[in-house]
């Protein structure tokens, strides 16, 4: 629609045109700001937690078990070096023999939502696949961070209760 | 033709004066948009709506996505 509308303009006599063609989605996804009547509504971003662990794919898994306990998680993202994620580790996988890697024990591309997702849908979608968390990535794959299904009922319940 | 541009030089463009323009409906403009813009919806683009927009200045126009 924008390239019309860019091309449009330019028919018009307007000389100095540009598209900005990743849009509104590309905006909200970065949490960048906006005004209007549904910019109140809840989103992922705020509620993600930002703290939690991180490991390369080539950490042994000794390392990376200490450092999610000393963290307070139970998971670690695995990310490249301009923190993109590549993968999770968690649950079982943590406990594996301590000579192995990250790379051998994550699971690969975990599913990511982006910061601007709606809380009320996105809650719902957890419960209905019975994900207690899940990954925050910005829209080129770097990571934000982890949103918990927790932390997001009790920021609506928050909402609810405001109304 | 019009020059496609990334999110980091909107933000730079906007500072130097760049004016920027939701071609979306105007229902989806009303629930929200980009702070600054004005609302131009495609169907409507002509030579009358566009008489708010100074020609001297660059005009970033965008929708939601690459549609």
């Amino acid at each position: 629609m924008s390239p019309r509308a860019a091309s449009r303009l330019e028919s018009l006599r307007f000389s100095r045109v540009f598209d900005y063609v990743a849009g509104e989605a590309d905006w909200l996804a970065f949490a960048l700001p906006t005004e209007g009547t549904k910019t109140d509504q809840p989103r992922a971003g705020p509620v993600t937690r930002v703290d939690v662990p991180t490991c390369r794919l080539t950490d042994w898994l000794s390392d990376v078990r200490d450092k999610v306990r000393a963290a307070g998680w139970e998971s670690c993202i695995v990310v490249n070096e301009r923190g993109v994620v590549l993968g999770r580790v968690r649950g079982d996988a943590l406990e594996g023999h301590s000579a192995r890697t990250a790379e051998e024990v994550m699971r690969a591309g975990p599913a990511t939502v982006r910061p601007n997702e709606p809380l009320g849908s996105l809650v719902q979608r957890m419960r209905n696949r019975n994900v207690d968390s899940i990954v925050v990535t910005t829209p080129d794959g770097v990571l934000v961070g982890v949103l918990r299904r927790t932390d997001a009922e009790r920021r609506l319940e928050q909402q609810e209760t405001t109304i | 033709m019009p020059t496609p541009i990334h999110r980091d030089d909107v933000g730079q463009m906007l500072a130097e004066g760049a004016q920027l323009v939701d071609v979306l409906p105007a229902d989806e403009y009303a629930a929200e948009h980009l702070a600054g813009a004005v609302s131009i919806p495609l169907k409507t683009l002509d030579a009358t709506t566009t008489t708010g927009l100074d020609r001297d200045r660059p005009v970033i126009v965008y929708c939601w996505d690459y549609q």
